[in-house]
C-alpha cells in the first residue's frame, strides 16, 4: 500500500531517512514458527516494504505458548494465519507467502528477489541445507540464522557470530529437547535479536 | 622454526600437507552433527568436507547449528 495521510501519522516518530531505507527492502523469512512469526511482526512494525515468507505447517494449539498466533487460527496454515495478523498491525507492509516446506530446489524461486533473508527452521538439518544453499547462491547477500533458543533465562549466553555475511544469532548451546523446551521470552528474545541484525544492516549501519 | 599452523575458531593447530575439512574437524574433535563451515572466508559444504584442503595458514570457523525455531 502506498504512503498515504495514516501511513504518515503511523511512522510520525520514527528516523524518517531509515524508514526511507526500510521501505525499500524485501526481506525473506524462512520459516513461520517461534521464530519467524515474531520476526515478522517485528519488520512489519518497522515499515519494512516487503515481507516473503514460507512455512508448510499450520498453527497448533501447543504453538500459542511462544508464537504470533491466537487460539481461533488454531488449523489454519501459518502463513495464512500469520498473513492476517500482520495485515491487522500494518497495511504497509507487501506480503508474499508461501505455504510450501523449503527445500534445495524452491529455495531460489521463493526468496530470490529478497535483498536479506532470514532463516527462522525449526530442524538442524534444515538449517543446514538452507545456509549452504543461500550461501552458494547468493554470497554476497545477508543471511541471518540461529542457533541455540531452547529453555529459559540465559540472557547473557545470547549472541551473534558474523562469519563474512553470515550471521548466527544465539547461544549456540541449548538445544530444544527434553527438559529444555521452547518458551515464549527466550525464542523471542532471539527472533527480535534476528530482526534487529537485519534493520541494522539493511541500514548500512553495520556491515 | 615455526611449525605450519592453523587457525580453526581462534585456536591454532599443527597444519599437515593435504589436511582436508574433514581432518579439521576430526582434530579439533568436533563431532556436533550439523555444522557451517568456512576456511578462509568462503563456506564449504558438507558433501566437500572430505575433498577441500585446508591451506597453510588458513582461517577456519567452524559454528554448530542446534534444533529449535
Amino acid at each position: 500500500m502506498k504512503p498515504d495521510k495514516l501511513f504518515a501519522e503511523m511512522f510520525s516518530g520514527q528516523d524518517q531517512q531509515l524508514l526511507q531505507i526500510w521501505r525499500q527492502a524485501t526481506v525473506g523469512i524462512a520459516g513461520a514458527g517461534g521464530l519467524g512469526s515474531n520476526v515478522a511482526v517485528a519488520l512489519t512494525r518497522a515499515g519494512i516494504g516487503k515481507l516473503i515468507i514460507a512455512d508448510h505447517d499450520s498453527v497448533s494449539k501447543p504453538n500459542l505458548t511462544r508464537q504470533q498466533f491466537f487460539l481461533r487460527q488454531v488449523g489454519l496454515p501459518k502463513v495464512a494465519a500469520l498473513q492476517d495478523t500482520l495485515r491487522k498491525i500494518s497495511p504497509y507492509t507487501e506480503l508474499s507467502v508461501y505455504p510450501q516446506k523449503i527445500t534445495e530446489q524452491n529455495l531460489s524461486g521463493i526468496f530470490g528477489k529478497a535483498d536479506l533473508l532470514i532463516e527462522a527452521l525449526d530442524d538442524a538439518e534444515q538449517k543446514e541445507m538452507l545456509i549452504e544453499t543461500w550461501q552458494s547462491l547468493y554470497p554476497e547477500r545477508y543471511l541471518i540464522a540461529a542457533s541455540g533458543i531452547g529453555g529459559v533465562g540465559k540472557n547473557e549466553l545470547l549472541h551473534t557470530e558474523q562469519m563474512g555475511t553470515l550471521f548466527i544469532v544465539g547461544d549456540g548451546v541449548s538445544e530444544i529437547q527434553p527438559g529444555e523446551s521452547p518458551v515464549s521470552a527466550r525464542v523471542a528474545v532471539v527472533a527480535n535479536m534476528q530482526a534487529n541484525l537485519c534493520l541494522e544492516l539493511l541500514a548500512g549501519l553495520r556491515k | 622454526m615455526n611449525a605450519a599452523q592453523i587457525t580453526v575458531n581462534g585456536h591454532q593447530i599443527p597444519w599437515q600437507e593435504g589436511m582436508t575439512v574433514r581432518a579439521v574437524l576430526h582434530a579439533m574433535n568436533y563431532s556436533f552433527r550439523m555444522l557451517v563451515i568456512k576456511v578462509d572466508g568462503k563456506l564449504v559444504k558438507r558433501e566437500d568436507w572430505d575433498s577441500t584442503p585446508v591451506p597453510r595458514g588458513a582461517e577456519v570457523s567452524v559454528y554448530h547449528l542446534i534444533s529449535g525455531g
